[in-house]
């Protein structure tokens, strides 16, 4: 398990590459790559800036990645989180997942980062010709991590 | 100083930091507020900025030693609680 946080960016390519090198084992690596889009909740985003917890982010990250990997057969995981000054079209997370088979795969990237979501402490705030703004927190979000207890996904 | 008192370091994040205009601040506490949600009473007992910030009207996080906490987490000397808005990232 890799997990960073990070003003930098990082290159997608060489991220997976690193993570299944030299792995015969890994039959399927699932990629999430979330960037910055420049409009939000009706205001046009010129820039933002993302916010953490030191220390407490890693922790959470790390204690997410071990939540997948009780549930689903992974072979590795890698978490980048970048933080600081960020502007549309850039990368702002990467989650990446390597297993035998496809399914465990999809399966854990999609419950990583719905859990990212909710548990791990980033904050958004945004610049918009209105001025700057804290971003909220989506319902939505809520809902799509709570779906990974409400049925039978996975081996938990 | 007070006698029966523990040393409780507190930090605070995004619209949080900012009401406060207060990163982290090191309290000492009486050994009776023994929870996560007794520390935000007494904070948001000081008024101003604090009621605001911590007041039971805002959409409040919680963490304990680096972990998501609630209102009844057990807290110990030397221990740290945070306190910020529902998380956005990703």
């Amino acid at each position: 398990m890799t997990i960073r946080v990070q003003s930098e960016d990082f290159d997608l390519a060489h991220e997976i590459a690193a993570l299944r090198l030299s792995n015969p084992k890994i039959g399927a690596v699932v990629s999430f790559l979330g960037t910055v889009r420049d409009m939000n909740d009706g205001a046009s985003v010129s820039e933002m800036e993302l916010e953490h917890y030191p220390g407490m982010t890693e922790k959470a990250l790390e204690e997410i990645v071990l939540q997948a990997q009780a549930r689903w057969e992974v072979v590795d995981a890698l978490v980048i989180h970048r933080v600081g000054p960020l502007k549309p079209l850039d990368q702002i997370v990467l989650v990446a997942v390597a297993s035998a088979h496809r399914g465990e795969a999809f399966a854990a990237c999609e419950f990583i980062i719905d859990y990212l979501k909710t548990q791990a402490p980033f904050w958004k705030k945004e610049q918009t010709p209105q001025g700057a703004r804290w971003v909220d927190a989506r319902v939505a979000d809520d809902v799509a991590m709570n779906k990974w207890n409400d049925n039978k996904m996975g081996k938990a | 100083m007070c006698m029966n008192c523990m040393k409780i370091h507190l930090r605070f994040f995004a619209s949080v930091r900012e009401t406060l205009e207060l990163g982290s601040e090191t309290i000492d506490v009486p050994e009776q507020l023994n929870s996560v949600g007794s520390v935000r009473q007494f904070l948001i007992e000081r008024g101003g900025v604090w009621a605001t910030a911590l007041g039971e009207q805002r959409a409040l996080r919680m963490a304990y030693n680096q972990q998501m906490a609630n209102a009844d987490t057990h807290i110990a000397d030397g221990g740290e609680i945070a306190f910020f808005p529902p998380v956005t990232g990703g």
